[in-house]
């Protein structure tokens, strides 16, 4: 019997804003110890919050890229739970009425295209973090850092329309590239500013109903989550073909071991006693607002690679890469624009020389400039990698460290002919035996012009000649 | 409206209250008084009627997205029961 | 003047003559403080008690007046706090044991209004543990006595603050009223307490018991010290998502406009079965009073008003169920001692650090909020809500005013009903329909009763129409004077 996975995913994402969601305490990330706190995430007596515009602005942006409807009413819910990271033993979120739901992501896998459901996104904030001093198990105390506390996030909760882990990573990508396109937030999974957790079932191939789900936790990047997930998947389809029934818990994900396992402890039950928080009004969002915001919404990275293919006539594969950042994309855009050359080889440039090119340490003139020196047999492929590492370390312009490290080549078909004619007259028995067959000998007659040339002549060229003229 | 002992204390172990027994007992009888007492409400047909969760009708007030640092961490620190260095130190979570 | 102690002067009259120099600051403050240790160990309405810093702040008032300049129209005056708004470097308890020793690093913006305006703070007011009471007998420093009667509770939760006016330690306060603790301790201690509408005063740094109902307001001896104290804490708050922006009228000059042609209305609701016999003739006098002036009384009717009590315990125990969940021995505060693991160190920081009344009430409140009975509680009690503000909508659209009791007794005995939780949760049972509606509501004294016990009288308002209670109050104080100070032996 066949089975298939029912997967739904829920991103937490840190919203980019500059203060809390709340207060006016900095977000700012890895601050010594509760230097980011003041009486109202540190939950004091009597605090009030009060709502940063520019949190509802991003959600909304994010809205409106993943075709959601914003809602004209929300409304922020107390989630009443006691833990030593959460000050006010509630956290603020939005649980009935959330700030937008009803939207979808289309992602491409193999040449079709999928479209996974996106159920709600909302607001809510951060809880912070607590140490638990000392390695060792013994310890008997830990430590609470509320420096996290009220930071904003937006969880992302798509339908259970995803089937595979591949297509969970693929979701996850493009939702990773839409938010780091709408500059909401910085998409960093080690630093914990885009969290993702799944829920999981299987069932056999043909039913409708969904089975059993386990809820998985703890996989911080997006391999993990797609290992996580496979082996989540199997051990479910296993533990179903060998007679048992999936338990519904929720799990996590041991990446040194490969494994998810339930998590430990007792399983608490959750009533978590959510209400209206009266001391915040409703969410008021008119449309008006909703689209002024829609007209700040960039091209999407699922518009830009169609585009990109198509106006390049790159193949799909380069336009992913370059579209996985909105700012490599737009250089690789600057550098063909500056050369009309091949966007192909342009396109080779941008994605090898894109740590560079995203770190801001290359101008698309750089590429420009080695493409088209390439092109017209200028530099060589090896030169060519030499600038660029060159522009790189020192900010000067490319064209200019070629000439003063005199690193052209010899394109001339005149001057290479001469020196082709005499190498050729210089070594009589190689020419013997390449003409008897063993054309393998090619590579030592453009060893010897190289040489000839100290390495300055145009490969493909001294290949060309020396093809011509030894038949 | 009784309510059971049991429900009395799954009650405190939501809301993180130590009770004696004696209390656990009082609380039992004095929450099943209060509560039958509540409970008239069903006397009452809301059908149809749109709930009150906020005082007040107006959408909520936003601040503007900049950082002000309180610059006074220690005077919130000093109130700690227990701290080390400047965390907030506290037992173990001991799982049962 | 001078044939008046300095303790009964009216607040409005301590300020001009601190303003015009007939008088300094610290003249006052220490009259006031010595006013205090000669009352305070009868009535208990302190629980801290700021001589050497009142006397700084009052020498400070003095020599910015010296130098030509008042701060505001509090100037010199001393006044003192319910212990539940936060006072930079001042314990602030609460009344509870589990805040004991909080000491805050922000001022309420209430506490800084006052001292915008100039005002010297002589201490932080006894209350009902976290404001959950109605007869100050819940705080953990001891109850507060009702200075007419040192054997009677001073109402509750702002009884310390309601006593302290009435006996002359300060010239106003300002409390808090989730569902009658202003107006009903006003009411049992012949004082002027004021319930602003909701989101007219500030709840910033003012302890949380119910969000949606809490809201600070003024308790003084006569109506137009306790128009004078609104107009300085009321205001927009931009700290308070929950403050409106509604410009702050004259409130003193509403304290003097006529009641001529005013529609009184009386909700026959409030005049049925329970009412004190003294309470409702006491009652009749001030209507009385108002139709002498030329107001007319309109027989109106509050038909959910027998739901609101319900109501009122369910939503303002389930708010506070969550507003109190903070205190948890993790960042300030009591912490029990010797506890082993997380889960029993709060636990027992918990019921040991709230008292009996507290715990009782996050007991209802998490009750009727956990799985499976939020629709029939908390869900239910929100569309009540609905209806009993509908009521008042449509009462208002005949009436200016209402007038009712604002406590269905006089002061009851220390201990008579503190074991019984309901019947004590039945004394605000006039007060608790205003707060659910959000409306302003006031207490003014209206008679005595046969064994010398103060009588209030309570007006309610549309929204953000305080003016119309102040015009009707200020005209029953004129109408029928009353003794505002105790006397020394109650």
């Amino acid at each position: 019997m066949g089975f298939e996975a029912v997967i739904g995913l829920e991103v937490h994402a840190q919203l980019a804003t500059e203060s809390k969601i709340f207060c006016a305490c900095s977000t700012g990330f890895g601050a010594p110890p509760n230097e980011n706190t003041c009486p109202v995430c540190t939950g004091m007596p009597g605090v009030l919050p009060v709502l940063n515009r520019k949190a509802v602005e991003f959600a909304i942006r994010t809205a409106v890229a993943t075709s959601c409807r914003v809602q004209s009413r929300s409304v922020f819910a107390r989630k009443n739970y006691f833990y030593p990271d959460l000050p006010k033993a509630y956290q603020i979120s939005q649980y009935e009425l959330p700030l937008a739901v009803s939207g979808h992501i289309d992602i491409e896998r193999n040449g079709t295209t999928r479209r996974i459901g996106i159920t709600r996104i909302h607001l809510e904030e951060d809880a912070g973090k607590l140490v638990h001093a000392g390695a060792f198990a013994g310890a008997q105390t830990s430590l609470a850092d509320l420096n996290r506390c009220s930071v904003p996030l937006m969880e992302i909760v798509s339908e259970p329309d995803i089937r595979t882990p591949e297509e969970g990573g693929a979701y996850l990508r493009r939702l990773r590239d839409i938010l780091v396109y709408l500059e909401v937030c910085d998409g960093n999974m080690e630093e914990g500013s885009f969290r993702c957790d799944a829920n999981v079932s299987v069932r056999p191939r043909g039913q409708k109903e969904f089975g059993t789900k386990a809820e998985l936790k703890n996989m911080n990047s997006f391999r993990n989550v797609e290992k996580a997930l496979e082996h989540e998947i199997r051990r479910q389809i296993e533990l179903i073909e060998d007679g048992g029934a999936v338990v519904q818990e929720t799990r996590l994900w041991d990446a040194d071991a490969g494994v998810t396992v339930p998590m430990r402890g007792k399983e608490e039950a959750h009533d978590y006693r959510y209400f209206p928080d009266p001391d915040l009004l409703p969410l008021h969002i008119d449309e008006a607002w909703v689209e002024e915001l829609r007209k700040t919404i960039p091209e999407l990275p699922g518009e830009k690679i169609a585009r990109l293919a198509s106006r390049y006539g790159i193949p799909r594969y380069d336009a992913e890469l370059l579209s996985s950042s909105r700012l490599l994309a737009d250089f690789f855009e600057a550098s063909a624009a500056a050369f009309g050359g091949n966007p192909k080889v342009t396109a080779n440039e941008c994605i090898q020389w894109k740590e560079a090119i995203v770190a801001g340490r290359l101008s698309p003139e750089t590429i420009a400039h080695v493409v088209e020196d390439r092109e017209t047999g200028t530099i060589s492929a090896t030169a060519s990698k030499t600038l660029v590492e060159a522009a790189i370390g020192t900010g000067k312009p490319v064209r200019q460290i070629r000439d003063e490290k005199g690193l052209t080549q010899i394109s001339d078909a005149g001057a290479l002919e001469a020196i082709a004619d005499k190498v050729i007259a210089g070594n009589p028995k190689e020419v013997e035996s390449y003409r008897a067959g063993k054309t393998g000998l090619l590579s030592f007659f453009v060893g010897q012009i190289m040489k000839e040339t100290r390495g300055k002549a145009n490969p493909r060229m001294v290949q060309e000649v020396l093809k011509a003229k030894l038949g | 409206m009784a309510i059971t002992r049991e429900e009395v204390l799954h009650v405190a172990r939501l809301a993180r209250l130590a009770l004696s027994s004696d209390e656990a007992d009082r609380m039992r009888e004095q929450l099943g008084d209060i509560l039958a007492y509540i409970r008239q409400l069903d006397r009452l047909d809301t059908s149809g009627v749109v709930p009150t969760s906020h005082a007040v009708e107006t959408g909520t007030p936003y601040r503007d997205d900049s950082v002000h640092p309180f610059g006074e961490k220690e005077e919130i620190l000093k109130n700690a029961p227990d701290r080390e260095d400047d965390f907030f130190r506290v037992p173990r979570i001991i799982e049962d | 003047m001078a044939a008046i102690p300095v303790h009964e002067w009216t607040l409005l009259d301590a300020a001009r003559a601190v303003r015009e120099r007939e008088v300094s600051s610290r003249e006052l403050t220490r009259a006031l403080l010595e006013r205090i240790d000669r009352m305070n160990p009868r009535i208990n309405a302190y629980i801290t008690i700021l001589p050497e810093q009142a006397m700084r702040e009052a020498a400070a008032r003095d020599e910015e007046l010296a130098a030509g300049g008042a701060r505001g129209p509090l100037h010199g005056v001393p006044v003192a706090l319910k212990d539940i708004f936060c006072t930079k470097g001042i314990r602030t308890t609460c009344g509870s044991r589990i805040l004991h020793d909080f000491d805050p690093p922000y001022d309420a913006t209430v506490t800084g209004k006052i001292r915008e305006a100039g005002a010297v703070l002589l201490g932080k007011q006894n209350m009902d543990e976290f404001a959950m009471g109605s007869s100050t007998e819940t705080s953990w420093f001891g109850p507060a006595r009702n200075p007419w009667a040192t054997d009677r509770i001073p109402g509750g939760s702002s009884g310390g603050t309601a006593a302290a006016v009435a006996a002359g330690t300060c010239f106003a306060g300002v409390g808090t009223d989730t569902g009658g603790s202003i107006r009903q301790p006003a009411s049992l201690c012949g004082v002027v307490g004021v319930k602003p509408t909701y989101g007219r005063v500030s709840r910033y740094g003012m302890i949380a018991f119910a969000s949606s109902l809490d809201q600070g307001g003024p308790i003084a001896r006569t109506v137009p010290d306790a128009a004078a104290v609104l107009g300085v804490i009321a205001g927009h708050d931009r700290r308070d998502s929950t403050s409106v922006d509604v410009p702050v009228p004259d409130y003193l000059a509403a304290t003097g406009r006529s009641v001529k042609g005013m529609r009184v209305g009386l909700p026959r609701e409030y005049f049925a079965g329970g009412l004190d016999a003294s309470v409702r003739t006491a009652v009749e006098k001030a209507l009385g009073a108002l139709v002498s002036l030329g107001a007319e009384g309109v027989e109106i009717s509050l038909p959910h008003t027998e739901y609101a009590l319900s109501t009122y315990y369910i939503i303002g125990p389930a708010e506070a169920s969550s507003n109190l969940a903070r205190y948890d021995g993790v960042r300030y505060g009591y912490r029990t001692e010797g506890a082993k693991g997380l889960i029993e160190m709060m636990s027992r920081t918990r019921g040991e650090g709230f008292g009996a009344e507290v715990k009782r009430r996050i007991m209802i409140g998490t009750y009727a909020l956990s799985a499976g009975y939020y629709e029939a509680y908390y869900g239910k009690a929100q569309k009540v809500r609905t209806l009993l503000r509908r009521d008042f909508q449509e009462a208002f659209a005949g009436v200016d005013v209402i007038l009712t009791p604002t406590a269905p007794t006089p002061a009851f005995r220390i201990g008579e009903k503190v074991d019984d939780p309901l019947t004590m949760y039945l004394s605000d049972i006039y007060t608790i329909p205003c707060n659910l509606a959000g409306i302003p509501g006031i207490s003014v004294p209206c008679g005595m009763s046969p064994d010398g016990l103060p009588i209030g009288a309570q007006l309610l308002g549309r929204h953000f129409d305080e003016e119309a209670i102040l015009a009707a109050a200020a005209a029953i104080e004129r109408e029928i004077p009353l003794p505002r100070v105790a006397p020394e032996e109650g």
